[in-house]
């Protein structure tokens, strides 16, 4: 894994970077864009920490708000997502109706029924393929909806996890920074996450 | 006696699944990770399965946002407005 540092520019071009000077240029098209890219996980990381829905969205129309009011002093030492991220579960911790940090990680139970393993720790019922089904445009389509539905039910941590490093495609240290968690309990967040939604995938498409 | 008690225990499957995660993120000290990828070169479920984590993280990758509704796109142009206002008025 490359080290990135946080506080110091990523190693990539920002995707963003492009839209975040119009915007401050007063293009409220790029806002737009902005906010259809980003809303869904938004929403998500939101629901983590708050109890419904309607206070999941309030939260998340704070942060666009707290993101335009910040995009003059943004210098970006982070890519424009990470920042925004940043911000939002900032709104969501202080909106503290629940609060993320507080359970610890002791889940350290299987992520795969045992029941699919024998005595001996070896297969049972092995792994039903299903990966390349992936080159059929419209089951990969079908299939991405499945996991954005099943990231619903995701425990809260996970979910945020998940989001920030699957979907969106954040580093490790970027999640860390953003969640404020330590790289070991990204981990295993990120473990028992993935390992649910490839049960799922397995279980609707695998076998066919 | 020895030949039967080696050292290091190989991994078996049931451990291999809980270490996938590490192996990706570069986690493995060394010894382990060998030790696993020697596992995984006799293993074909537990290659399958290294596969299907690979391919549930492309999956994940592939999620698309949904359209603003027009309600929706409204409310964020006003929010949008509001602040190009304010900024307006330093």
């Amino acid at each position: 894994m490359t080290a990135r540092h946080p506080g110091r520019p990523p190693a990539y071009p920002d995707p963003d970077a492009h839209l975040l000077a119009l915007l401050r240029a007063g293009d409220e098209q790029a806002f737009v864009l902005l906010v259809r890219r980003y809303r869904p996980s938004m929403l998500r990381l939101a629901a983590a920490y708050v109890p419904s829905r309607a206070v999941a969205e309030e939260v998340v129309q704070d942060a666009w708000l707290g993101f335009l009011r910040g995009l003059n002093r943004f210098e970006g030492r982070s890519s424009v997502r990470t920042w925004l991220f940043r911000i939002l579960v900032n709104r969501a911790r202080s909106a503290r109706s629940k609060e993320l940090r507080s359970t610890a990680v002791a889940d350290l139970s299987a992520t795969v029924d045992a029941a699919r393993f024998d005595a001996s720790g070896g297969w049972a019922s092995p792994p039903q393929c299903w990966t390349d089904l992936v080159d059929d445009r419209l089951v990969a389509q079908q299939m991405a909806d499945a996991v954005a539905v099943a990231m619903g039910d995701l425990p809260d941590r996970q979910r945020a996890v998940v989001t920030l490093r699957d979907v969106e495609g954040l580093s490790s240290q970027e999640v860390c920074s953003v969640l404020e968690i330590t790289e070991a309990n990204q981990r295993v967040l990120l473990h028992r996450g993935r390992s649910r939604l490839r049960q799922l995938l397995e279980s609707q498409f695998g076998g066919a | 006696m020895q030949l039967h008690l080696p050292a290091r225990r190989e991994l078996v499957c049931q451990q291999v699944v809980e270490l996938v995660t590490d192996y990706l993120e570069g986690a493995l000290r060394p010894a382990a990770r060998r030790r696993f990828e020697r596992h995984l070169a006799g293993c074909e479920h537990c290659t399958e399965y290294l596969i299907q984590i690979k391919a549930t993280i492309a999956v994940a990758g592939r999620i698309t946002p949904e359209d603003l509704t027009a309600e929706m796109r409204a409310e964020f142009t006003e929010l949008f407005r509001r602040w190009r206002d304010e900024d307006n008025d330093d």
